[in-house]
């Protein structure tokens, strides 16, 4: 096995001998825009990030409204690609990929759909970080029993089945909030939910059974960093917990934390996608390419563009974040390069 | 080890009560009860029924009844020649007519002439055959390719594979069912889209009673679109964790005294690669078999997948349990197993 090249120019402690030691940061920049497949990750979530927020201009057509003259329409090309669709495919050019089974613009739903799931790309990591670094922090600070208790507690979350445990929490929340009286607190939080197409609660499902890993996680690496020379000076000089936590603690292990975040973020963008394709996630006609996938899937042997569009849409986003996760992983720390 | 072992089945009792009791809790607060239809039925009739499964008793009462039923052996008296109610998990016989019984879930308000343990035996078996392929799948053919790759760092081989594995940890169930249904099962035709080749009544409870090539045929795609992720997680983990043993001291040590490059692959770098990929077995084990859930759904098969979503939205509150129970049972145990074979291939670990 050849040494690497990179490993010679490395010496004792780690310090290149070739080049200018940079700080962490300037140095993880620099590698991660060295990594190609990240560069084009990243490129392709602000794309998206563009469609998404821009969806009302790019979108040719309104993503709810039914037009049932035209259900199951295709373009010209379509027939073409799927010969066997030849003899009974209603061709009309006013769809750029064609109509759903109640005469919707794939193409605009499809545009639309991305709005779910880069928010939920967005804000269920964020949820998840909060939740899982307070409570990691927490228990790795202040050790001894509280960390003991608090520890146990993540384990028996651990032995939840997760998907069967969000759809339980979906069902309570689709329920419990379906029709509330108006003017109490539940009335509140459903008008909430409504107001963004079902996805608060999707948030809160999503957050409440992903936070475990990302508190373990962070109890080690403040385990790790509690101990050292520049958190006992702070104490000396009087900095209490607190401060400790927020100021010293927090922004030495905040990099490591937000980057295994990121590379959750595939899952999440699945898990509501599935949620949505159950009929537990957003709610219609809000379009989710989960639910485009679920609307599509009866039709696979006749209509197959109804499911391929959204299936393809939600493959590259999640390949998008995977390169792009994995890239600031190995920017950030290039021990784990190819782990996970 | 053996104190060890004790004390993890111990704590696997108080995980396994911290569960039904939040699942509990959670699945009382969904509003409704499991008799409420589109056509009410008679108030008289939802009272009988509610004391019936002893739903009219304060919702506490109702927990320690049901672990009671479950957790506490019973033992039965049943005359010779009257056939048994297969309500327990486990029957086992005593004598002449004394049965012990163990692991009651319950009776399923919604099919009421069955049992939960009548919807285990009949649907799970299926989930299991369908999660454990899944499983041989990902590391028959995961492991191999991520320690080919690993051997052949930065050639055309490692490149081919880890885009293969980034390829399937990218590609979710939901999106790689439609896409191999539509290729191999619409466009060419070649394997059964939807369906499973085997029926109950399962041998030995959990195994097809007939294995042919029409059973592989009928598997083959969801087991793929399945284990797919799997495979790409296990590919990836077994190369980089070879690729890291490869560089330690008692690798150069093996290559120093002349050792054939052959032998300190297989005897010393492999062994000691594999340890990471055991501890995630765990993990996986456990996201198999919860996914079997929606691959079940996406290819129409019978198993547990659709029993749990429809007793949610039935409030069939003992399934609900049972389902959740049963699964975390599952993941417990297989982690417990995946820490014992952990130290058994790591000697430097030891429990105490």
């Amino acid at each position: 096995m050849a040494v690497r090249s990179d490993v010679l120019r490395v010496g004792a402690g780690g310090v290149p001998l070739t080049r200018q030691r940079e700080s962490l940061w300037a140095d993880a920049v620099r590698r991660l825009l060295r990594n190609r497949a990240a560069i084009i990750g990243g490129l392709i979530v602000v794309g998206l990030a563009i469609l998404a927020i821009g969806a009302p201009v790019f979108a040719p057509k309104s993503f709810s409204e039914q037009v049932l003259t035209d259900n199951n329409v295709v373009p010209a090309w379509i027939p073409r690609v799927f010969p066997f669709m030849q003899p009974y495919a209603r061709i009309s050019d006013g769809y750029p990929f064609g109509a759903d089974y109640v005469g919707r613009d794939l193409l605009s739903r499809v545009i639309y759909g991305a709005r779910v799931s880069l928010t939920v790309a967005l804000v269920a990591p964020l949820i998840s970080l909060l939740i899982g670094v307070v409570y990691g922090s927490i228990s790795g600070f202040f050790g001894g029993r509280t960390d003991s208790i608090m520890m146990r507690i993540v384990d028996v979350l651990y032995a939840f089945p997760t998907l069967l445990f969000i759809i339980l929490l979906m069902a309570f929340f689709r329920n419990t909030y379906a029709k509330p009286d108006p003017g109490t607190v539940a009335y509140a939080i459903s008008q909430l939910d409504q107001r963004t197409g079902g996805l608060l609660f999707i948030f809160v499902g999503l957050g409440i059974t992903a936070w475990e890993t990302m508190a373990r996680l962070t109890r080690g690496q403040v385990l790790s960093v509690r101990e050292k020379e520049f958190i006992e000076a702070a104490r000396t000089v009087g900095s209490g917990n607190g401060r400790i936590m927020l100021r010293h603690i927090l922004p030495n292990i905040i990099g490591v934390l937000v980057v295994y975040e990121t590379l959750a973020i595939p899952a999440y963008i699945s898990t509501e996608a599935f949620l949505s394709f159950i009929g537990l996630g957003v709610n219609p006609p809000t379009p989710s390419w989960g639910i485009m996938i679920a609307d599509g899937a009866p039709a696979i042997r006749t209509y197959p563009n109804q499911v391929l569009l959204p299936a393809i849409m939600l493959a590259i986003t999640m390949f998008a974040f995977n390169f792009l996760g994995d890239g600031l992983r190995d920017a950030l720390d290039p021990r784990l390069r190819g782990t996970q | 080890m053996g104190r060890y072992i004790i004390r993890r089945l111990l704590w696997l009792l108080v995980v396994l009560l911290a569960v039904s009791l939040v699942t509990f809790a959670l699945m009382h607060a969904v509003p409704g009860g499991p008799f409420n239809r589109e056509k009410a039925l008679p108030q008289e009739i939802i009272d009988n029924l509610n004391a019936r499964y002893h739903l009219d008793k304060p919702l506490p009462v109702q927990y320690a009844l049901y672990v009671y039923e479950v957790l506490v052996p019973q033992l039965s008296d049943i005359p010779p020649g009257v056939s048994q109610l297969d309500d327990a998990l486990i029957n086992i016989r005593l004598g002449e007519r004394l049965w012990l019984k163990w692991m009651n879930f319950g009776p399923s308000y919604v099919s009421s002439s069955r049992t939960v343990n009548d919807i285990f035996k009949d649907n799970l078996p299926l989930s299991f055959q369908l999660g454990v392929m899944a499983l041989t799948f990902a590391v028959t053919v995961g492991v191999p390719l991520g320690i080919l790759a690993a051997l052949k760092q930065n050639t055309i081989i490692d490149y081919a594979g880890m885009s293969v594995a980034i390829f399937g940890v990218s590609v979710p169930v939901i999106v790689l069912g439609p896409i191999l249904v539509s290729i191999f099962g619409v466009v060419l035709g070649w394997l059964p889209a939807s369906g499973w080749g085997a029926k109950p009544p399962w041998t030995m409870g959990l195994f097809p009673s007939e294995v042919n090539l029409d059973y592989f045929r009928y598997a083959c795609l969801p087991v793929v679109a399945l284990g797919f992720g799997s495979t790409a997680v296990m590919a990836r983990l077994s190369r980089a964790s070879l690729l890291q043993v490869v560089r330690e001291d008692f690798i150069r040590t093996a290559r120093a005294k002349g050792l054939v490059e052959r032998l300190v692959i297989t005897r010393h770098a492999l062994k000691n690669s594999l340890i990471p990929v055991v501890t995630i077995l765990g993990p996986l084990f456990a996201a198999l078999v919860t996914g079997t859930f929606v691959t079940e759904l996406i290819f129409g098969l019978p198993g547990m997948g659709k029993y749990f979503v429809t007793s949610i939205t039935n409030r069939d509150y003992p399934v609900i349990m049972g389902t959740i129970l049963l699964y975390a049972l599952f993941l417990v145990i297989a982690n417990l197993v995946v820490d014992i074979v952990y130290a058994w291939l790591d000697p430097r670990i030891r429990y105490n």
